[in-house]
């Protein structure tokens, strides 16, 4: 019987001639067969499609190798897992067993990381909403609580009177690091003196122990220097605060925003050729503290609470071709079946997807469309692609930041997310959303349930 | 549906337009089928000749070869 051969998909390609564009990406025809020796396809097979995936071994090697770039550099580091950044239990718990501590931001993050089995002094509880039973249930656990603004201050206050123990708390401070935007929406200015005047107010009132000061400079920083100008106004804060007060502050906590090797959209060069290395931005911090002029017996812990650069590349979001189709200028499109509402940071990246199947080496520019029924449902507006065809695989890298918990229950239901051991065993972490799920909290008031079409 | 004349093709799937300059890449798929039509084939007779040769269905080879077709036109490889 006659071999038949293997089928690919007819193109043609225009050729442009000209200078060559020395910023042009690679086109993505590697395709990724296998996540921690285990076979995409077989996953796809066994736990549906669209699936995210995360590594458990990419997890702890990022912990564990940002730990070793920041503890040879500065004597006293502690981690915190920002909860806000992937809150799935076993993300967390894995951080957890590493040592890190849990950095939350809101009373829904606060009780998951209470239930994960975090001790309420390890939890740090950020953020601007926090109401007068979130912050009593803090102050009961002993969490450092981070103040946003005065009006939190006052309250604190107020709770605190009736209290023996003081509350242990930080101020969050922004400040003019060189870089735009600055983020002054959060916690109290340096230059103008706003952080001063709480720093001032916290110790003359005496009802709350100032055990820390907190900074977030902003998101997926790519300047590390930005770190040294923050880290010295905030080493500033405590000289001065132990000069005036003799107080010494136990803690800076530098926050987060930390840059993954994810693309920016519009970036000329490929995040993994831009994005600085965890080891500048240590150096940029710790070298500014330890340079400060801190005694040597109180130099104060530095806390990080970096999320994305931990465990945006352990995630991968893999999924199936619905169609094909060509577009009314001749562009061809592609269809998957997981878009925006699932992937939400394809707003701001042009994320690295690579196909699933061996699928040759002639190309297509190709945009990538999700399957919800939305204009706005484009993965990738353009990319250089093999010629996928309806039932080939795809997978998306770089997902493991902020695509869960900022998922969108949208027209259709969330896909299940698995975790890989150590061992190469996948484990499911979280089932796909069913309709029922969905429904269970929605009520119908009686006189909607009956009608005649 | 008639190709342009004189087109030029490789077999390694250089494509070149002498009348506009243009030139083109294909993929070893694109040109059998761009061959076949270059000898006046019809649609059935390439997706009969493809089905023999290939491991995929007619209803595939029907839309890809309209898909294709509709490249050459947008490629201006078409005689108006």
């Amino acid at each position: 019987m006659k071999t038949k051969k293997t089928y690919e998909r007819p193109l043609i390609k225009s050729l442009n001639s000209g200078l060559m564009n020395k910023f042009g990406k690679r086109t993505e025809w590697t395709p990724l067969t296998e996540i921690d020796g285990v076979k995409v396809v077989d996953l796809l097979n066994e736990y549906g499609s669209p699936l995210f995936v995360y590594s458990e071994k990419k997890i702890r090697e990022n912990y564990q190798h940002a730990k070793r770039v920041f503890e040879t550099r500065y004597p006293k580091v502690q981690f915190a897992w920002s909860y806000k950044t992937c809150y799935l239990n076993a993300v967390c718990d894995v951080y957890h067993q590493e040592g890190s501590w849990a950095e939350v931001v809101s009373r829904f993050e606060y009780e998951k990381a209470l239930k994960n089995g975090v001790p309420g002094d390890k939890i740090i509880f950020n953020g601007p909403d926090k109401t007068d039973d979130d912050l009593m249930l803090a102050i009961k656990n002993n969490s450092p609580i981070h103040i946003d603004h005065l009006d939190e201050l006052y309250r604190l206050h107020e709770l605190a009177s009736g209290l023996t123990k003081k509350p242990k708390v930080a101020i969050r401070v922004n400040m003019d690091t060189g870089i735009y935007p600055m983020w002054d929406r959060f916690g109290f200015n340096y230059e103008n003196g706003q952080a001063w005047d709480a720093i001032n107010k916290i110790i003359t009132l005496n009802k709350l122990d100032l055990v820390g000061l907190h900074t977030h400079i902003g998101t997926f920083m790519l300047t590390p220097s930005a770190y040294a100008v923050a880290a010295s106004k905030m080493a500033d804060l405590a000289i001065n605060i132990k000069k005036k007060y003799k107080k010494s502050i136990s803690y800076i906590d530098m926050g987060g925003g930390f840059a993954s090797k994810n693309t920016l959209k519009g970036s000329y060069y490929m995040g993994s050729d831009t994005v600085p290395d965890i080891e500048e931005y240590a150096e940029a911090i710790t070298s500014t503290l330890i340079n400060a002029g801190f005694d040597k017996d109180e130099m104060p812990y530095l806390y990080l609470e970096t999320g994305r650069a931990l465990v945006d590349d352990a995630g991968f979001l893999m999924g199936t071709v619905i169609a094909n189709k060509r577009l009314s200028d001749g562009r061809r499109a592609t269809i998957l079946d997981f878009g925006v509402n699932v992937m939400f940071t394809s707003f701001w990246y042009d994320h690295k997807i690579s196909p699933v199947e061996e699928l040759g080496y002639h190309t297509e520019d190709t945009t990538l469309y999700g399957p919800m029924c939305m204009n706005i449902d484009v993965v990738r507006e353009n990319i250089s692609m093999p010629p996928l065809s309806p039932g080939n695989h795809v997978v998306a890298h770089f997902v493991g930041a902020y695509n869960v918990t900022q998922s969108m229950q949208f027209i259709s239901l969330r896909p299940a997310i698995v975790m890989i051991d150590l061992h190469g065993k996948p484990h499911l972490i979280k089932t796909k959303e069913t309709l029922e799920g969905i429904q269970r909290d929605e009520l119908v008031p009686q006189h909607l349930k009956t009608f005649k079409l | 549906m008639k190709l342009k004349k004189d087109l030029a093709i490789s077999d390694s799937g250089f494509l070149f337009n002498p009348s506009s300059g243009d030139s083109f890449s294909l993929n070893p798929i694109g040109v059998e089928i761009f061959k076949l039509l270059q000898k006046g084939e019809s649609d059935d007779a390439i997706i009969t000749l493809l089905l023999n040769d290939y491991a995929v269905d007619k209803n595939t080879i029907d839309k890809d070869l309209n898909d294709f077709k509709i490249m050459l036109t947008n490629h201006k490889l078409i005689n108006a």
